[in-house]
């Protein structure tokens, strides 16, 4: 037999090539069908994962927007609403095609701008993004199909914030509905990762699509929030934190805008005893850790039946230490890097705030980069209800574990937050598994899986988590003036 | 209930050591399941279950971990030394075993270093052939029985097979469970017949052989592997290799969590075959990636971990080569089993 080996099996470093990304030294904004200079402050994108800038971006000031908002105008009146849907969806499908000829770039390129693992980009991120666009070319042709009686109008120029956590993805799923319903669009990408927005221009550009169709403005929150108020956008579209959101609606009211937002969420993943053990845990990690935790709809709650905690606590401690966290770039990384520095002291603070309440903490025993912004899957046990870890969201990696008696406590406890955007519930039991969540005041619930995203699929928030859906045909209301 | 009736024979099973050797019978909570049929149905029936798209999913995202450099040739040599290099044919015969017993010894006459491989696996009636060929090399012999593949036959039958591989020699016997049984619910005659093989094995090593394409789910596979642990086996295998789907990543999974469960509750380390269908070395080191993230490292050893495999060596050979001389040298340099 061979000789005992010390390390059997060690996975070697996998790094995806950065010369993939055909990164560029300086971004510019997209208006009108061309990349121009933006009369914008310059600032630049830095990896998170190394802290070192990427590119430079001109940003956009007041005039721009102005002119991407009259350019979106003109393309809407003049152009884009005007030809058929047939020759819409004949462009939606060419975006769609795009993205998944030039899929390997863009996914390095956001894993560079985002810190996400590079797997992630490739096998989640860019993959949704061109099902978004595929879906939505489907429907551009058949809106007297779709439920909103004949030919529903679309409601015009569509201003939209993306935010820096799914920065590609979460653009096609607001861009293509906008798109298939004869809207034209002006986006504002995240300030901390606009790389793949940009890029995303230039798709259209190859894709000849009609100039002002779509206007790519990078720049900060002061952007945002004039695109949004600008008076020629008549649909503003919001994606981010439950706070700024509510800023947002506070200052569009009145105005004679549509609104919509997806913003926090509190999710929950509920374990019966009764759940598939080892699938449980897996997707209990695979709920919390994904994206570095930095989704909003996060299952940052575990809700456990108090029968099978300890048990189910343990194998959880013991999958959460495999898990590798590390260089994005890496393929064989679970866990990336943050968003930025300030998240990382945000998530330290929240996590002794709990500790602090009565917590315990574990943390994965990982070895962190010695640079860039990472941190350590933490696991937050003795979590009692009124802590401040289990009210606010989370978005970060960072579990907190409370424990429920009956199927009736568990659904009372995940219910009572003012989000409500996610739910998981694992149990072997059908009947357990569909009482749980008609109970259950949030917009997907999840049945033995977390997740799982399909632009068929109608996703959205309730209570302080948002308004409106993105996916299948109950997508398309809020883009059309129905 | 018939079933307490159906096996007059379980009930005596606990208090008989003289038929198991000390490590095989169950330990400590684990007896009470096998006092008779129906503790063991009720045991079988409540172990929690396996969820199919969680399993799939788990096992496809694994598959992407990469292995490389000096790593991947560190890996190939590990999965050589653990291949069971098997032929299951009607043709085979004397010339055919003692071929392949020399590349057994040998598998690579331009690269003396590179490991011998774990056993070779034959009919019963060969393994006389392949004791002799293998004589000294430290290569063991591993034999079908029980009717391989499809199990049918009298108990009797089953047992003489056992009986006529052990008496020739064979180190590790390879039985195939009664599916048709197993499928009907009547789990105290499958776990007889694979105690009374383990007590028929005396010293050789017993492989239970689920053959997981006849069992139709995970959760099925699951209770068997538990039944065969339970019943004795020293590995727990996939399949025959006669049956497609043959060995899968997730049908491993399974039997890996199963044998990782087997010592956390007993203290016991038990094996895991996959056999069919693993032709390439890129297959071979996604399931090496499954053993260490599933059961642990310690699995990584050929007493632990065997692939049952005939055409995988030589792509495990030919993979080898390319990562020592940077270059891939065609099917020609490696011997053809014939």
């Amino acid at each position: 037999m061979t000789e005992p080996d010390a390390n059997p099996l060690e996975y070697a470093p996998a790094p995806e090539s950065a010369t993939v990304a055909a990164l560029r030294e300086r971004y510019r904004p997209f208006i009108d069908g061309e990349f121009t200079d933006g009369t914008g402050a310059v600032f630049s994108s830095v990896n998170p994962a190394t802290g070192e800038p990427l590119a430079e971006i001109t940003g956009s000031a007041e005039s721009d927007v102005d002119r991407a908002v009259a350019a979106a105008d003109e393309a809407f009146r003049r152009r884009w609403a005007a030809i058929s849907g047939t020759d819409r969806a004949k462009y939606l499908f060419r975006i769609a095609r795009l993205l998944q000829e030039r899929s390997r770039e863009l996914a390095v390129l956001e894993t560079l701008d985002t810190g996400k693992p590079v797997r992630q980009a490739t096998e989640f991120d860019l993959p949704n993004a061109a099902a978004w666009f595929l879906h939505y070319a489907g429907w551009a042709d058949k809106l007297d199909h779709a439920g909103f009686g004949p030919s529903p109008e679309p409601l015009g120029v569509t201003g939209q914030v993306i935010p820096s956590n799914f920065p590609l993805l979460l653009l096609a799923q607001r861009v293509a509905p906008a798109l298939a319903c004869g809207s034209t669009v002006v986006v504002k990408p995240a300030e901390r990762t606009p790389l793949t927005a940009l890029v995303f221009g230039e798709l259209c550009e190859q894709a000849g699509i009609p100039p002002g169709t779509v206007n790519i403005l990078p720049g900060d929150s002061g952007t945002g929030a004039s695109l949004l108020a600008h008076r020629g956008v008549r649909h503003a579209v919001f994606t981010g934190s439950t706070e700024v959101g509510e800023r947002v609606r506070r200052g569009l009211a009145g105005r004679g805008k549509r609104v919509t937002s997806e913003l926090g969420g509190n999710g929950v993943n509920i374990v019966f005893a009764d759940a598939a053990p080892e699938e449980a845990v897996r997707g209990v990690i695979e709920g919390a850790f994904f994206n570095q935790g930095r989704v909003r709809c996060a299952g940052s709650r575990l809700l456990v039946e108090e029968s099978a905690a300890e048990e189910f606590v343990a194998r959880l401690r013991d999958s959460m230490a495999e898990l590798r966290v590390g260089d994005p770039m890496d393929r064989n990384t679970d866990v990336g890097a943050l968003g930025s520095t300030a998240e990382v002291e945000r998530l330290s603070e929240l996590v002794e705030r709990g500790v602090a309440e009565g917590a315990s903490r574990w943390t994965v025993p990982a070895t962190l980069p010695r640079r860039g912004d990472f941190m350590a899957p933490t696991l937050l046990t003795d979590v009692q209800q009124s802590m401040s870890v289990a009210r606010t969201e989370i978005f970060g990696p960072v579990l907190s574990v409370l424990t429920f008696r009956t199927a009736r406590e568990a659904v009372t406890k995940a219910d009572n937050t003012p989000y409500g955007l996610a739910a998981g519930v694992w149990s072997e039991k059908g009947s357990r598994a569909l009482w749980t969540a008609r109970g259950l005041r949030t917009g997907v619930v999840w049945a033995n899986t977390f997740h799982r995203f399909d632009p068929t699929a109608p996703f959205g928030g309730r209570g302080e988590s948002g308004n409106g859906h993105v996916g299948g045909a109950a997508g398309l209301e809020a883009y059309l003036d129905v | 209930m018939v079933t307490a009736e159906r096996h007059r024979r379980l009930p005596r099973m606990a208090d008989s050591p003289s038929s198991s050797p000390p490590s095989t019978g169950p330990p400590g909570e684990l007896t009470e399941a096998t006092r008779d049929e129906a503790a063991l149905t009720r045991f079988l029936r409540g172990l929690p279950g396996i969820d199919a798209v969680g399993l799939e999913q788990r096992a496809t995202a694994l598959a992407g971990r990469a292995v490389k450099g000096e790593a991947k040739l560190r890996a190939i040599d590990r999965a050589v030394s653990m291949v069971d290099l098997t032929t299951l044919e009607g043709a085979d015969n004397a010339s055919k075993v003692r071929a392949l017993a020399a590349k057994a010894r040998t598998p690579d006459s331009r690269f003396p270093d590179v490991p011998r491989v774990a056993a070779l696996c034959v009919y019963p009636d060969l393994v006389a052939e392949a004791v002799t060929a293998l004589r000294g090399s430290g290569v063991g012999v591993a034999s079908v029985a029980t009717a391989f593949p499809s199990g049918r036959s009298t108990p009797r039958a089953k047992l003489a097979e056992v009986e006529l591989a052990v008496e020739s020699g064979a180190d590790e016997v390879d039985m195939v469970i009664d599916r048709g049984a197993f499928l009907a619910g009547e789990y105290g005659r499958v776990f007889d017949e694979i105690e009374q093989v383990r007590a028929a094995c005396g010293p050789a090593h017993l492989k239970v052989i689920l053959e997981t394409g006849e069992l139709g789910g995970y959760d099925n596979v699951w209770r068997a592997s538990w039944l065969a642990l339970l019943a004795g086996a020293d590995f727990v295998k996939t399949s025959t290799g006669k049956v497609s789907p043959a060995a899968t990543l997730p049908v491993t999974h399974v039997l890996l969590r199963a044998v990782r469960e087997w010592r956390e509750r007993t203290g016991q380390t038990r094996g895991v075959k996959p056999a069919g269908g693993i032709r390439t070395t890129k297959d071979a080191i996604r399931y090496l990636v499954a053993v260490r993230e599933v059961a642990g490292s310690d699995w990584l050893s050929p007493d632990l971990f065997r692939f049952g495999a005939s055409g995988l060596l030589n792509d495990l050979l030919m993979q080898r080569e390319t990562q020592l001389h940077g270059h891939y040298s065609g099917p020609d340099q490696v011997t053809v089993d014939l």
